[in-house]
């Protein structure tokens, strides 16, 4: 027998000025279960609050229903205020008789009516709640930060700067990412190794910050403050506690092999450090050119190897360890155009190079030392076509969104080429010039003040004559066809989601749009977060963005990592997803359907008609249930709940609005 | 008779004092809050619609529409997030097709479209949740109280077992040797 | 045996006629069938475009409807480039629903189901057997014969009507020159407009698209132009004298590249006299450069056959010293080992 205790509030004339509040409180007298009414002034007030107090004690009161504002008001105030009495926080139910009724009413009848209603409906509920327990999640002070670019540096910087400890998982043998293989940034031209560089050794001697270069996530399970992650760190054949970083290996390794981080214009060993800054500062071998690995035959860099750290016998290593969060910092990589634009060559000319490999030829310890020479003939081009939207803003061969950093970086190359090659001319083939930002728009006018030409058509086509690579295009402002001969290209290319990131994502349950960049929880108000509780975004893996903003980024992901971690334990919402075992079919409909894969299909030993019976039934992971509801109606034998709203509250709350 | 027949014929002794119920089942985190808004900016609309609140539109099981229809409802308003706005990701979404298909079932069954609506009305729309209210209440005015001559059967809920020890089906696992044995 | 219906265009016995004869005699050489659809009717080409849209789909609807009747089952070849654009885009419009369908119906007044596909003659030319039945017949390769395939726009262009998957380097027109033994040149004009509508109506405009893809053509080290458009070949071989003319009179060189139907270049290989499948009949002379390619070819056989010759000789003159120094060698070890005989025999004696 359920003893319901109710409270209305006049909230000054706010409601009594429309509400004949005596005559509910009259009403509600009559309901059954109802043990006392009060009514008060300002029930929210604190000797309105004391009020509630006491008569809970003195009635010995275990339900309570508070007729006042909207419960996305005051609900928290009531839940706080019961948590302090002997009645559990959730056998509460608030009747919204302002907002939704004094307020939009002006008939003092009708107003009074509804409002008995609501308090009617009210009381049906809050018989029919069931206490409910919040549990404790406890949380391991530890983040994961997935990529190990400027980023996820960040990130792990402001994470372990505020004394937790951090892992980074980089897929590369070296932290550095995209930024480490620019030459300069802008709109200040720093150069980019200066200021990113030594982000990475700071990043490599943190002592709260553990490096996993030439690693990847393996697996995933578990839940905010619990993510239970393995990682797999591929074999380095060589042991880096003996290694000095000393790089005799590398000048005696005899296999040459395409040097990937020279964007494929120049060549490496096969034992290697992806370049001379590289943190950490050990080399590894790659073991699908080396000689010795691939055909047994060589160990040059054994025999050379001053401290014995070469191995060849290494293994991949997996280690298991548990994460109180998860920062992804996966960054982008650039489209592969070559498919998507024959009209420009697609590939078959040499001297059409990309943004990133014009950033090597133009970068002073790149291929070419930081002289200006095009690929074909190393000599140095005086005429430079700059092509914007590559890939870009093209939904008919590559994405429709803007790749945002291109029309910058894009004055930045023209504005380096000038200044290397000061007889030398430069077109740039545009759609817009979108320069919002810090010093951005100053930086293009002083590009075109360098000289810079441009032209505001895209290239439609690109053909070789002559030694000379012949631009066709348009200049939309005149109207009239523009020819070009250049004699280098550079292609500014959208920004795409790195390799690997469905697969990585979809471990984490993290959502991605149609093209692949992560989604944040809500595109203004929640833009660190995702919609796995514990999960969050950094830099350009949510969507192509330049360094200023992905630093940005970085931080405040770290600021949610640190609220987070800073707390020993979590309070868990109790109001989720329930399920009734002994009707459950464990037909795992509930399963596909829950967005935050909240629920497994475990397999139970039960006693039915007295037998043990193992069958499959539904499981509801509390710390991942974000109590939406959707599961319980999908579930064709209705045993799926959702506590707080289950089923016959609803019902009962149906039914007692159906009496009016 | 169908439904409507029995409906047309009943209209016949309709009491001048008649006034259409309308129950109105809606998300928390949009409409809800558009209602809301509306007190806050002083709205006026009719008050023979009644809020109930669910978490997520995506909760909105069908056997409530059943339930109120039966219980003598005129009309039921479903309200969620606009499509893609989902609190939880794809709640509306489920909900919207969910809705989509029973809402033709009500309405082989012989129910008036107007007695059975979904709209998507976000924590902004104050004045949009005003006027989906006034044009419901009125369209349902205009069909006349819902007089089902027969009994649609009533959706029994599974037995919940009594008391908080049989609120879980107890696993093997953890069952005290003597009640196993 | 092959059989396809087939459209042969307007440009069939006029401009194109040198497209219809080698086309003939190929297909008679390698088996294919072509049935000509009775009482084909203008493909309705960009003058159907611009009256009216329906119009457009219409006229192409009606041959392909006949050949649907009185030739069931066989898909339709349109040599032409521009019939082929048309009565594809006719065929592709038809396809999208049961209402266009309808409203084609109605306007032809006849049946039409939009079954048979059109298909180019180069698509014709792609099956295996076709190339197995070419190389079987090949008898002389054009060696030393360098040609830029050149498709035009049309048999690619809308990509999605005309299913090309690759609209700015098509291959197939190179494969069959591969086969018989013509070395295809890369170069970057394969699908690029000729202008040759507006020929008549902006020829300031129009004249240089010719000119450059001649320049490119050249530029690459082609000795030729292939194609398989009618309209393509004539504005290209026709006006080439044209554009000589004006480059002569602004001092530059005039260039001297044939074009060719591909049909006529394979026709060539399988022993057919330049005459028999049309060559004679270019305005652009066209014989001087296969017979020079010709002799180019023996020249380069001689000279291999030579080089090969040489190779043998060199290996037998190795063969015949390494013998040689080993009959040396045997001779030595026979001479010690007779001296040793020799010698034993005196011990033996003393």
């Amino acid at each position: 027998m359920s003893r319901i205790g109710v409270f209305i509030c006049y909230c000054g004339s706010n409601i009594a000025g429309t509400v004949d509040v005596e005559a509910v409180a009259e009403m509600a007298r009559t309901l059954p279960d109802v043990v006392h009414v009060e009514t008060n002034k300002y029930t929210c007030s604190d000797p309105g609050q004391e009020g509630v107090r006491n008569a809970i004690i003195s009635h010995e009161i275990d339900r309570v229903v508070v007729a006042a504002c909207s419960p996305r008001m005051h609900e928290p105030t009531w839940r706080k205020l019961l948590a302090d009495t002997p009645v559990n926080p959730y056998m509460l139910e608030v009747a919204n008789i302002r907002e939704q009724c004094s307020w939009v009413h002006k008939d003092r009848e009708v107003a009074t009516a509804k409002a008995m209603d609501l308090v009617k409906m009210a009381v049906a509920k809050v018989a029919r709640l069931q206490p409910l327990h919040s549990t404790e999640i406890p949380v391991h002070k530890k983040a994961l930060v997935i990529g190990g670019g400027i980023a996820g540096m960040q990130t792990a910087l402001d994470i372990a700067d505020a004394g937790f400890k951090v892992t980074i998982v980089e897929r590369e043998t070296s932290l550095g990412g995209k930024m480490v293989m620019l030459d300069k940034t802008f709109p200040t031209m720093d150069c980019s190794a200066c200021i990113c560089t030594p982000k990475m050794s700071e990043v490599g001697n943190h002592p709260n910050i553990t490096v996993k270069s030439y690693s990847e996530v393996e697996n995933v399970s578990g839940y905010i403050g619990n993510f239970e992650v393995t990682i797999r760190e591929k074999a380095k054949y060589i042991d880096y506690n003996l290694c000095t970083g000393c790089g005799a290996c590398e000048t005696k390794c005899p296999q040459k092999v395409v040097n990937d981080f020279e964007q494929g214009m120049s060549e490496r060993t096969a034992i290697y450090k992806m370049f001379p800054q590289a943190v950490p500062a050990k080399p590894v071998i790659d073991a699908a050119h080396c000689r010795k690995l691939a055909q047994g035959k060589c160990g040059v860099c054994a025999k050379v190897c001053p401290t014995g750290a070469i191995n060849y016998e290494d293994e991949d290593k997996l280690t298991t360890e548990t994460y109180g969060a998860v920062v992804f910092a996966t960054g982008y990589k650039l489209i592969d155009w070559k498919p998507l634009y024959p009209e420009y060559g697609g590939g078959a000319y040499p001297d059409v190079i990309t943004g990133l490999q014009f950033e090597r030829l133009v970068n002073a310890s790149g291929p070419t030392e930081g002289h200006i020479l095009r690929p074909s003939d190393n000599s140095e081009p005086k005429d430079v076509v700059i092509i914007k939207c590559v890939g870009s803003r093209d939904p008919n061969k590559g994405k429709a969104y803007c790749s945002r950093a291109c029309c910058m970086y894009s004055a930045k190359h023209a504005h380096q080429y000038l200044d290397k090659v000061p007889d030398g001319r430069c077109y740039v083939f545009y759609m817009d010039v979108r320069t919002p930002g810090k010093g951005y728009d100053e930086f293009y006018m002083n590009t075109l003040h360098d000289g810079a030409q441009y032209i505001r058509g895209r290239v439609s086509k690109i053909y070789q004559e002559g030694g000379k690579l012949i631009c066709k295009g348009e200049d939309t402002l005149t109207s009239q066809q523009v020819t070009v001969e250049a004699d280098m290209v550079v292609l500014e290319t959208a920004m795409v989601p790195a390799d690997g990131i469905d697969e990585l994502a979809a471990k984490f349950t993290v959502g991605r749009d149609a093209d692949s960049w992560l989604v944040e929880a809500h595109a203004k108000l929640r833009p660190v977060e995702t919609n796995t509780a514990g999960i969050y975004l950094a830099g350009t893996c949510q969507g192509p963005k330049d360094i200023p903003d992905s630093v940005c980024q970085a931080g405040a992901a770290a600021s949610k990592v640190i609220g987070l971690l800073n707390k020993d334990v979590l309070q868990s919402n109790p109001q989720i997803s329930h399920v009734n075992e002994a009707i459950c079919q464990g037909d795992g409909a509930c399963v596909g359907i829950c967005p935050y894969g909240a629920i497994q299909i475990v397999q139970k030993t039960f006693r039915e008609n007295s037998r043990k019976v193992t069958r499959p039934v539904a499981q509801v992971n509390p710390g991942l249930c974000q109590g939406c509801g959707a599961c319980t109606v999908t579930c064709r034998a209705g045993a799926m709940d959702l506590l707080g709203y289950t089923n016959e509250s609803i019902m009962r709350e149906v039914d007692a609005l159906c009496q009016w | 008779m169908s439904v409507v027949e029995a409906n047309k014929t009943a209209q016949v002794g309709v009491p001048d004092s008649w006034e259409p119920k309308v129950i109105a089942f809606c998300c928390h985190w949009c409409t809800y809050t558009g209602a809301d808004l509306a007190g806050l900016n002083r709205m006026n609309y009719p008050a023979n619609v009644r809020v109930l609140r669910i978490p997520c539109s995506g909760r909105m099981n069908p056997q409530y529409v059943i339930e109120a229809l039966n219980k003598g409802c005129d009309g039921v308003l479903v309200c969620g997030c606009h499509p893609g706005d989902c609190h939880y990701v794809t709640g509306n979404y489920y909900a919207r097709r969910r809705m989509m298909i029973f809402k033709r079932l009500l309405e082989y069954e012989g129910l008036e479209p107007e007695r059975f609506q979904v709209r998507w009305i976000s924590g902004a729309e104050a004045g949009k949740f005003r006027d989906t209210v006034m044009s419901v209440v009125e369209q349902v005015r205009a069909l006349g109280p819902l007089n089902l001559t027969r009994e649609i059967p009533q959706f029994e809920l599974p037995a919940v077992p009594d008391g908080q020890e049989a609120f879980n089906a107890v696993p093997e696992e953890v069952m005290p040797e003597e009640v196993s044995a | 045996m092959m059989k396809y219906a087939y459209f042969p265009g307007c440009s069939a016995e006029t401009t194109g006629k040198s497209f219809t004869i080698s086309t003939s005699y190929v297909a008679d050489k390698i088996g294919v069938e072509l049935v000509e659809i009775p009482d084909w009717n203008c493909c309705g080409t960009s003058a159907a475009a611009l009256t009216s849209p329906e119009l457009a789909v219409a006229l192409p609807a009606r041959s392909l409807a006949i050949s649907e009747r009185e030739l069931p089952g066989l898909d339709v070849v349109a040599p032409c480039a521009g019939c082929y654009r048309s009565l594809k885009a006719s065929l592709a419009y038809a396809r999208e629903s049961q209402e266009n369908r309808d409203q084609i119906k109605r306007i032809i007044n006849a049946p039409y189901e939009a079954k048979a596909d059109v298909l180019t003659l180069l698509e014709v030319f792609e099956s295996d057997d076709v190339r197995e039945a070419i190389t079987a017949k090949v008898q002389r390769k054009l060696r030393c014969l360098k040609v830029a395939c050149y498709y035009g726009c049309a048999m690619v262009r809308p990509a999605d009507v005309c299913e090309c998957d690759n609209v700015e380097d098509p291959q197939q027109m190179d494969e069959l020159m591969r086969l018989i033994g013509a070395e295809p040149v890369s170069w970057a004009f394969k699908t690029e407009c000729c202008g040759a509508a507006q020929q008549m109506t902006v020829p300031v405009q129009a004249k240089p698209m010719i000119e450059r893809i001649f320049q490119n053509a050249a530029a690459n080290g082609a000795d030729c132009i292939v194609t398989s458009c009618p309209l393509c070949m004539l504005n290209l071989d026709m006006r080439e004298a044209e554009i000589n003319a004006a480059r002569v009179a602004r001092g530059e060189e005039p260039f001297d590249i044939p074009c060719y139907y591909f049909t006529e270049l394979i026709g060539l290989a399988m022993g057919a006299e330049p005459d028999e499948v049309g060559i004679g009949i270019h305005f652009h002379p066209a014989k001087t450069l296969l017979l020079q390619r010709e002799l180019d070819a023996l020249e380069l056989e001689y000279a291999e056959n030579e080089a090969r010759a040489a190779e043998e000789r060199k290996k037998a003159e190795m063969a015949a010293k390494i013998a040689a120094k080993k009959a040396e060698k045997a001779a030595k070890a026979a001479a010690a080992k007779s001296t040793d005989v020799a010698a034993e025999a005196e011990e033996v004696a003393r």
